[in-house]
């Protein structure tokens, strides 16, 4: 008899609860702080809302934030991926799509003719990133909005990928990287690779 | 210009007046409650639209807001029934326009002989009322014209031929009809001590001094009938802690489910109206209306010159303090943070070029919000500029004795009064909506039949044993006709 949880017993209200108006006031004086806070804190300049004013201003990621994916280069451009599948394979949403092809000037002789992956379809498990022998895929773009006005434009393909991240380097990270004391709670800065 | 055609001309005015007035107010509140609700619970809230990067705290987003209400499509499903469907926003919104015309926004305005029969055609000094109907049961119009106002949601929700409109169109009714008696309560109360339902005699009442005004009559009547019409008011007028006929939660929309565009405009508009109306009327029987505390009418006539070096130092005061502010804000904190940090964006979503292009950065521009300052800046030299230059012009208009002069500054400071006090009743409506949860409904029920009717009741009787009594109150009515 002792497990059984007891119901929930409702709290007798006092005196002065019971009225209502006095409460009423006791609220609205702690919404009435808020405005003042806020209001003094817009005229001084400084934010003193919760929020982050989104598309300008942008919440960091963690390091090992799984954003879309890119495909990375060799130094001479080329791609470092070598069509072996492994990725396709490994992917639970079948949603890469390889097209091999074969480059006679290159020692390295199978690249990409065709790399597609249905963004619409991916479950971001980062499965293809694990699969990859030769770190070709990454998911480290951190970027969150993948979106597009239709279906096809939802497909990334090879050259989009790898030029996701040409010239643009997620600044936010940069900034608080350099000033940490601005950093929000449980962002890790500097990680070091699990695998060497 | 014959007498008549005098009348009709200053009603006419009076009229549109006062129409302008509620209309006015309504857009302004539609932004305190968008901008209060966001304060109230730390967010920024609008601060987006801008026309050439000034967003004016955001009340620009008004009008895009009217601009899209007006554009969308009117639907009119096909299971309403359409003449009384069509009719219940126009009975809301005229309702709630119409209640106005009885409450006095000024003091009598006493346009001098000499100007008067020159202009004007009359024989004699002429005297304005600044009411648009001085009728001298003018609380009772009131009290008609807000238990009216449940036709128009009654209407909406029954004709719109739903279940979730019909059940909001009944809670409504059921509510309405049970604060109404808790308001009637107050108010009569409020006329016993008065010892009148004309509302420019009240507001001659209470002219006369600040321990005069409807809250601090006989002791405790006033403050209770205050709270009691107040609550009632909040009822009548569907605002938070009574609004279970729009109860989103259970209700989709409640009775204005199946209205869209305009027609949920007038809605929209007719809610905040009545706040308008709400408060006014409230300003009018509980807080001397458009008296000034302890400055009334007289005083303000008498001392002319003093009122007009307050008007100048407060408005010098006011413009420096704002000045101030945005000259302070050259940065725009928020764009300062737009500069420091920019994440990583997907090339393709942003179009460069051609007329997408060229629409995007129009819309998109936001590098205009940091000359904000600058213009508010101007605005506010310009505006202080225009001030000193009304108040130098005054001060010497005033010395050389006109007394038309003397009576626009004294119109203009009281009925500045008023709207301080409308607008304070207005924020209050916003403030207690984003604190208050929503009452369940028979916590409603047991508000307005058990507690709030038996205290309206023993208040009445309260009133009877002060009109007994209080010998001092007898002389003033006596005093008044």
């Amino acid at each position: 008899m002792s497990d059984v949880t007891p119901a929930i017993k409702k709290r007798k209200l006092n005196t002065s609860e019971s009225i209502y108006l006095v409460e009423v006031l006791k609220g609205m004086a702690i919404t009435m702080g808020h405005v003042i806070k806020n209001i003094i804190g817009e005229l001084k300049g400084q934010s003193t809302f919760d929020t982050m004013e989104y598309p300008e201003v942008r919440k960091p990621v963690n390091d090992r934030f799984k954003g879309a994916h890119r495909l990375t280069t060799r130094p001479d451009g080329k791609y470092k991926c070598v069509a072996c599948m492994c990725c396709s394979t490994a992917c639970p949403a079948k949603c890469i799509s390889i097209v091999a092809g074969e480059d006679a000037d290159d020692p390295i002789e199978k690249f990409p003719v065709r790399f597609d992956i249905d963004m619409l379809r991916c479950i971001y498990c980062g499965f293809c990133v694990e699969a990859c022998p030769k770190d070709a895929i990454r998911m480290d773009t951190r970027i969150y909005e993948i979106n597009a006005f239709s279906r096809q434009d939802m497909i990334h393909t090879r050259d989009y990928m790898r030029d996701l991240m040409a010239g643009d380097k997620p600044e936010a990270e940069q900034w608080y990287r350099e000033n940490p004391q601005h950093s929000p709670e449980g962002f890790l800065g500097e990680v070091p690779p699990v695998i060497p | 210009m014959s007498e008549t055609m005098l009348t009709v001309i200053l009603a006419l005015v009076k009229c549109v007046f006062s129409l302008a007035f509620v209309m006015q107010i309504v857009p302004l509140l539609i932004w305190a409650e968008r901008k209060g609700a966001a304060y109230i619970q730390d967010r920024p809230g609008p601060n987006r639209a801008h026309i050439l990067g000034v967003r004016a705290g955001g009340l620009i987003h008004t009008l895009p807001d009217v601009f899209k209400l007006i554009t969308k499509e009117d639907v009119v499903p096909s299971h309403v029934f359409r003449p009384l469907w069509a009719l219940a926003p126009i009975i809301s919104m005229s309702v709630a326009l119409v209640t106005f015309s009885v409450v006095p926004w000024g003091d009598q305005i006493l346009i001098p002989a000499e100007i008067a029969e020159k202009y004007l055609g009359t024989t004699g000094p002429l005297a304005v009322n600044l009411q648009v109907a001085d009728i001298d049961g003018g609380l009772l119009y009131v009290l008609a014209m807000t238990s009216l106002g449940v036709y128009g949601i009654m209407l909406a929700g029954w004709s719109s031929n739903n279940k979730f409109s019909l059940i909001g169109g009944l809670r409504s009714a059921a509510q309405m009809v049970s604060y109404e008696l808790a308001m009637g309560m107050g108010v009569v109360a409020m006329f016993m001590t008065y010892g009148t339902t004309r509302l420019d005699t009240i507001m001659q009442i209470q002219s006369e001094s600040i321990l005069n005004w409807g809250v601090l009559l006989s002791p405790p009547v006033g403050l209770v009938a205050f709270i009691l019409f107040w609550v009632s008011a909040f009822a009548e007028c569907n605002r938070n802690p009574f609004d279970l006929p729009e109860g989103e939660a259970e209700l989709v929309a409640g009775y204005h489910t199946e209205y869209s565009s305009l027609r949920f405009a007038l809605f929209f508009m007719a809610e905040y109206a009545n706040m308008v109306v709400a408060s006014s009327v409230t300003a009018t029987l509980f807080f001397g209306g458009y008296n000034i505390p302890f400055v009334n009418g007289a005083m303000l006539r008498e001392h002319i010159d003093l009122v007009l070096i307050a008007i100048g130092v407060g408005g010098g005061v006011f413009f420096l303090f704002a000045a101030s502010i945005a000259f302070g804000r050259r940065k725009d904190p928020f764009y300062a943070a737009m500069e420091a940090f920019k994440g990583p964006r997907p090339n393709k979503l942003a179009p460069v070029g051609g007329l997408n292009g060229l629409l995007y950065r129009a819309l998109h521009d936001d590098t205009l919000r940091q000359h904000e300052w600058k213009i508010f800046t101007a605005i506010w030299a310009g505006a202080a500029a225009a001030h000193f230059g009304l108040i130098g012009l005054g001060a010497m208009n005033i010395a050389s004795g006109m007394p038309l002069l003397t009576e626009i500054i004294v119109f203009v400071t009281q009925l500045n009064a008023f709207v301080v006090k409308v607008l304070f009743g207005c924020w209050m409506f916003i403030w207690v909506r984003w604190t208050l949860p929503r009452f369940r409904y028979d916590q409603l029920m047991d508000l307005g039949w058990k507690y709030m009717l038996p205290i309206g009741l023993v208040n009445i009787l309260l009133a009877a044993v002060w009109l007994l009594i209080d010998a001092n109150t007898m002389r003033l009515y006596a005093a008044i006709p």
